[in-house]
């Protein structure tokens, strides 16, 4: 339902030795959000979201997913609860066939419980998956071999690995770097396609002329401190995050990008 | 001599095959069926006819060479999901020794005891691994080494099993030829089996937990639950060799746990290319009758058993089958261009 309380994010904190990553941190999503997380490299933004998916223990703080305690689950009980995530780096399974790399998630527990268990024709569901992210159906792009795919088929074929468990939240970490302008401009529609349709997305970006076309909310993180919360143009406006983020005297929009 | 105008080009057989059909061979031409059959039925056909022509000790050698064919099996499909064994000897021994129970202590018939050593082997084997899948690479290995040595030490000192005496058993195969068509027959389905396996979706989602365990985890795929079952059947395998062998030699005894069955396996799957399970199967054919046919060699036979092994795999790395299934991809025939 919309407005609801999807995911709740309670003070969450994580030291790697004496570096402080994540420091009480927390937030709300609500369904069909669309929260940019930004802030300058090493500000804590992927630890955060691999605490929330279960790939890192966090030292202390909670997550709520539809109320449930999921702190410290496994990362893949995470997944089959219907959150999904994308990584920096992108993790494919480079032999094979990129339509293949989707078989993965169509085989989790989730989606056979989604589906009815039923077999047999998950090759076509991986094919019209990637359709959506604009791997032209009948080119041989979707049968090419993954390693062999340029880094933009690349990252939206991870997009589409994430989109392929049918999730309630959306994360992806820094799914643009690397993208060309044009490649950018396909998927932004995509994104706004889904945000629409009121999944719930938590968008890490650099570029943030981009992010600020279709997220509703930002977040700032510096030093694993969260320094603003709000609608893009008014946290732009801050002068802590001015300063933290950008330097003291840019103006936004002509070095905002990257 | 050719009429001028008529011209020879080369056609690669595969091509043409894949683009006509889509994973359903619909094929007419004589040629095509035969480059199509010929590589399938060809090596079941030969050994299944092999030992008719076979004398007594060399059917014992063609049985030796499917037991550690079963072996590299197992030891391929372990490999598939990224667990890297040095243990065969475990499973075969785990295998061997509780045939040798079932027949000793509880008198079971061979037909009710080979299956349940079978089974009740793979599941011993999972159990005792399940905490340490966790482990990758070296580490599982070296937990995987160490578990037959402390087998062996405990039936040793404790006297646990028959001790160092072992167990003489008393079930057998009622006689040679079922022994030796029970072996190939086994050897042959677990070899077709695991390769149906790993084409399929599940086999799909073992290979790619070699390939990156984290993202198949963020794709919701307990990947330790899937290790478990890879484990239990590639245990179960094993043990079947090691109950097959307790039960044709009618004893069971600590040497079962020795890195014979653990060294074997695993350059038989070097030799023929991992990852194929064909090549697994095809190296152990190569390798357990080379190392009985180098007997004559006498003190030399190790060394020159080592020196074939080291030439071939420098000579080759990717395996005699994936070397084979490469040119056999690219076989050409003369067609006529109109």
């Amino acid at each position: 339902m919309p407005g609801e309380t999807l995911l709740k994010v309670r003070g969450l904190r994580k030291s790697f030795g004496g570096v402080i990553a994540v420091g009480n941190v927390g937030f709300e999503l609500k369904q069909g959000d669309f929260l940019g997380i930004i802030g300058p490299n090493g500000a804590g933004k992927t630890t955060l979201v691999n605490m929330i998916t279960g790939f890192v223990r966090p030292d202390g703080g909670k997550v709520y997913f539809k109320g449930k305690d999921i702190t410290g689950s496994r990362p893949y009980d995470i997944a089959n609860l219907g959150i999904a995530r994308t990584f920096q780096m992108v993790r494919l399974f480079y032999h094979l066939p990129a339509y293949k790399n989707l078989i993965i998630p169509l085989c989790s527990k989730r989606i056979s419980r989604i589906r009815g268990g039923r077999f047999g024709e998950r090759d076509e569901v991986a094919l019209d998956l990637l359709d959506d992210v604009g791997f032209e159906r009948d080119s041989y792009v979707p049968y090419k071999q993954a390693g062999s795919l340029p880094h933009g088929y690349l990252k939206r074929l991870d997009l589409a690995r994430a989109l392929a468990l049918r999730p309630e939240v959306l994360i992806l970490d820094e799914l643009f770097s690397g993208m060309s302008m044009a490649e950018v401009a396909g998927v932004l529609p995509l994104m706004e396609k889904l945000s629409d349709k009121g999944l719930t997305i938590i968008m890490i970006e650099h570029r943030l002329r981009e992010l600020f076309k279709v997220a509703h909310r930002v977040m700032v993180l510096t030093f694993g401190q969260k320094i603003a919360e709000g609608p893009p143009d008014e946290v732009m406006q801050s002068d802590e995050v001015k300063k933290a983020y950008l330097g003291t005297d840019v103006e936004l929009g002509e070095s905002g990008r990257d | 001599m050719q009429p001028p105008d008529v011209k020879i080009r080369r056609k690669r057989l595969d091509r043409g095959i894949k683009a006509r059909t889509d994973s359903v061979f619909v094929i007419a031409a004589p040629g095509d069926i035969i480059y199509v059959l010929a590589p399938r039925v060809l090596p079941v056909v030969a050994l299944l006819i092999l030992p008719f022509f076979l004398s007594e000790y060399h059917q014992e050698v063609l049985v030796h060479a499917s037991v550690v064919g079963l072996l590299a099996l197992s030891w391929d499909l372990l490999a598939c999901c990224g667990l890297f064994s040095l243990g065969q000897s475990l499973f075969f021994g785990v295998g061997a020794y509780m045939a040798g129970m079932m027949d000793y202590y509880l008198h079971l018939s061979i037909w009710i005891g080979l299956p349940l050593a079978t089974l009740s082997g793979g599941a011993i084997c999972s159990i005792l691994l399940a905490p340490v899948v966790r482990l990758k690479g070296v580490y599982f290995a070296m937990v995987t080494l160490m578990l037959p040595l402390l087998f062996r030490k405990i039936i040793e000192a404790s006297g646990l099993l028959g001790g160092t005496l072992g167990l003489s058993t008393r079930g057998s195969f009622p006689n040679e030829w079922v022994a030796v068509y029970l072996g190939i027959i086994v050897f042959l389905g677990v070899l077709f089996g695991l390769r149906k396996l790993i084409d399929s979706d599940y086999g799909l989602v073992l290979k790619a937990i070699r390939d990156d365990d984290r993202a198949v985890m963020s794709a919701g795929i307990n990947i330790y639950a899937r290790k478990v079952q890879a484990l239990f059947v590639a245990g179960s395998i094993a043990s079947f060799a090691g109950a097959f062998l307790t039960y044709r030699y009618e004893f069971v005894g600590f040497s079962v746990f020795a890195w014979d069955y653990a060294i074997l396996p695993l350059a038989a799957a070097a030799l023929g290319g991992p990852g194929t399970f064909a090549g697994a199967a095809l190296g152990s054919m190569i390798l357990v009758p080379l190392s009985e046919a180098l007997r004559a060699m006498g003190g030399l036979r190790i060394a020159s058993y080592c020196l074939v092994l080291m030439v071939s795999i420098i000579a080759l790395p990717e395996g005699i089958f994936s070397f084979l299934e490469r040119k056999y991809h690219q076989f050409e025939s003369l067609v006529e261009v109109k």
